[in-house]
């Protein structure tokens, strides 16, 4: 039989498809710089990435997101291929939850307990959801899976549905990423043409399709159950927890909702074997984790590194650490639920239990790192800003809880602060914490409790000395003419509001009660006379 | 800020399609959201006369689909402008100072963020985090991404969008 291109992939024909398209993509990736072959397959090569074990970015920047041949080229869609042929749905189960998988959400759930769960269920309907509403801000892996290699987070909504018993998925990505929306509708409809979803994948008796919902910015809708209520076309509220989703999710259906970057884990945990997946990472939290290292650090981008690497090695390891020849002062992990982590606790190794014991989260996976010029307390400002604009409004702690926090927090930037304010800020924290409805808001203050706990003294600053360490907050700082000053009457001349006074060749005076502190005259300046105390 | 008044006659074209569109859609469970997302992207907003449509077609209150549309920030009851600037406010972003750029915005184009230019050009959106934070601070114009970003660089960047609209 002469077969072409655009044939179906059947489980029995996946291993010659796979050799032909092994010989084509060969062929590409011969003499492509920064790509180099390893154990197998391949591998980038730099700097950057010798001191990262990519696992669910295996495929990120090697193939073409276009082309299933080239993920099938790489072992794709082996694992459901020898799923369907050889495994029951049970052994499925087992096995992941064996492997210890922890959701990559951030929140660390096993993922096997929960696809057990959905597996217990005898009833006609189930679903599978893949949360793709990254929306911490300072944080893009599931972009960088979806854009680079949507064929492993189909492969692996696929092999949940196989192991549930369900038929049906969704992938709700948020509308923010448009090139990730185009590249799922691209790899969805290939893998329509080529048998691979729908009805009887791989000449199966399994069928399972997958849709693709767009979020409209919402960030509360990254929370389980009120994507769900998303899907159904509802306004984006958190449910009240009454029913875990496995058992009543989805228009009251079993529903599994995994992370995209636990869904790109699944296939090559199944290919490789999970005592290899075991192997990686430590023993409370097996695996790799792919973090997101931006803000003031050398070389910003996507790092996937083993469970239990040190904070250190990846900011100073693999990110070069500070920018500009400046001092990192902490990192932000787990964005508007997370924590500051100082660096004095830098040698902390990466996992779920080990952030969580210095009181910060591993969330999805972004890293912001901060220098000395960044102040904590208007950093916790910033989040809260964000969490207040972004709370639902369902719950009483959160909406009106939220809104308290960043009152104080705008009144302590603005030189306002009074005694007692901070105690009032731990206080409202800790209700807040255990009072409210979501994650959204149990986690709502912990960028405040956090920093507040690490950074107490710089909070003081600001409320007893009207001062910020960090020349960051504004209305707290003051512009002072040195005498390095040589008169050239620059400052004077850019001023908004004509509080610089002083004549040619003698050094110049602000006024500081007319200065608007727009910081103009520090960027005339030629001799960098012009400073922040 | 300006009004802005939908015009049936002018957009006749775009409401049969729309309403073809929702024929489609209508067995579709939870159509209400992909409904919302089509008539925003098509009119650029949602008149409250395309809301009624939507009401009549899906057979929903029109006070749930103003619930769900007053929910989600991408949904706007006034035009965008021809390049709609949305301006990243992620973490990342507001480290490397991207309050500066969105006021030099603001003060170039005479409007806050979350608003139009009565010409209907420009409209600013301020954004959560575009997920491009390797190159913040960062804004994107129609979807195409700016990165490293200054007050400095603002109006630069608008005037390379005036001017494609001078030749065109």
């Amino acid at each position: 039989m002469i077969t072409t291109e655009r044939d179906l992939i059947t489980i029995e024909n996946l291993r010659e498809v796979r050799e032909r398209a092994r010989v084509k993509l060969d062929g590409r990736l011969k003499g492509v710089s920064g790509i180099a072959a390893w154990e197998g397959g391949y591998k980038l090569t730099g700097p950057f990435y010798e001191k990262q074990q990519r696992v669910v970015l295996r495929n990120c920047g090697i193939i073409d997101p276009e082309n299933v041949e080239e993920y099938v080229a790489l072992g794709g869609y082996s694992a459901l291929a020898m799923l369907l042929k050889d495994w029951d749905p049970k052994r499925v189960i087992d096995e992941m939850t064996r492997s210890n998988l922890r959701g990559r959400g951030g929140a660390g759930f096993p993922t096997g307990r929960k696809w057990a769960e959905a597996y217990r269920h005898d009833v006609p309907q189930k679903y599978i959801i893949c949360n793709a509403d990254e929306g911490d801000p300072g944080a893009f892996m599931d972009r960088s899976v979806l854009e680079g290699d949507p064929h492993s987070v189909l492969e692996g909504m696929a092999i949940a549905g196989y192991a549930v018993g369900a038929d049906m998925g969704f992938i709700y990505v948020r509308a923010e990423y448009p090139l990730a929306v185009e590249r799922l509708r691209t790899a969805i409809a290939e893998a329509h043409e080529r048998g691979l979803l729908g009805e009887r994948i791989l000449g199966s008796d399994f069928s399972f399709d997958i849709e693709l919902r767009l979020g409209s910015g919402a960030f509360v809708c990254g929370e389980g159950t009120a994507l769900m209520e998303s899907i159904e076309g509802k306004r984006g509220m958190p449910r009240t927890k009454v029913y875990r989703t496995s058992h009543r999710g989805l228009w009251d259906c079993p529903t599994i909702i995994n992370n995209v970057e636990t869904f790109a884990n699944v296939p090559v945990i199944l290919e490789k074997g999970v005592d290899w997946f075991l192997g990686i990472g430590t023993e409370d939290s097996p695996g790799t984790k792919v973090f997101c290292i931006v803000g003031k650090v050398n070389n910003a981008g996507l790092v996937e590194v083993p469970m239990g690497t040190t904070i250190n090695e990846i900011v100073y390891g693999i990110g070069g650490g500070a920018a500009d020849g400046r001092e990192v002062k902490a990192v932000q992990t787990g964005g508007p639920s997370g924590g500051c982590i100082p660096k004095s606790l830098f040698d902390t190794p990466v996992d779920f239990g080990s952030l969580a014991r210095i009181g910060s989260i591993m969330g999805s996976g972004g890293m912001v790192v901060m220098d000395d010029t960044d102040c904590m307390v208007d950093i916790a400002r910033f989040f809260l800003d964000f969490t207040v604009d972004e709370s639902c409004g369902k719950c009483v702690p959160c909406r009106e809880g939220t809104k308290r926090m960043l009152e104080l927090l705008e009144k302590i930037t603005k030189g306002k602060g009074e005694e007692g304010d901070l105690e009032a800020l731990s206080e409202l924290g800790e209700v807040i914490t255990s009072t409210s409805l979501c994650g959204l808001g149990q986690t709502a203050a912990t960028p405040v409790i956090s920093t507040l706990h690490y950074f107490r003294s710089e909070y003081e600053a600001h409320v007893r000395d009207k001062k910020c360490p960090a020349h960051s907050c504004k209305e707290l700082l003051e512009y002072f003419i040195t005498e390095k000053c040589i008169g050239c009457t620059k400052c004077a001349r850019v001023c908004p509001s004509a509080c610089i006074s002083g004549k040619v060749k003698e050094r110049h005076v602000i006024d500081a009660s007319r200065c608007v502190k727009c910081g103009a005259c520090q960027a005339a300046c030629p001799t960098g006379a012009i400073i922040k105390q | 800020m300006a009004e802005f008044v939908f015009d049936l006659e002018k957009n006749a074209d775009k409401i049969q399609q729309f309403k073809a569109f929702m024929e489609t859609q209508k067995q579709r469970k939870g159509a209400l959201m992909p409904v919302l997302q089509d008539a925003q992207s098509r009119f650029g907003y949602l008149p409250k006369e395309v809301m009624e449509m939507i009401a009549e077609g899906l057979k929903v209150p029109m006070s749930e689909i103003y619930g769900v549309a007053t929910f989600y920030s991408q949904f706007t009851f006034f035009p965008k402008g021809e390049y709609d600037i949305s301006v990243c406010l992620g973490t990342a972003c507001y480290v490397k100072g991207v309050e500066s750029v969105l006021e030099a915005l603001e003060e170039e184009l005479g409007i806050k963020a979350g608003e139009t230019t009565p010409d209907l050009q420009f409209s600013i959106t301020p954004t959560r985090c575009l997920g491009a934070c390797g190159i913040a601070p960062v804004v994107s114009v129609n979807g195409e991404l700016h990165g490293h970003m200054s007050k400095d660089t603002v109006k630069e960047l608008l005037d390379s969008y005036r001017c494609k609209n001078k030749q065109s």
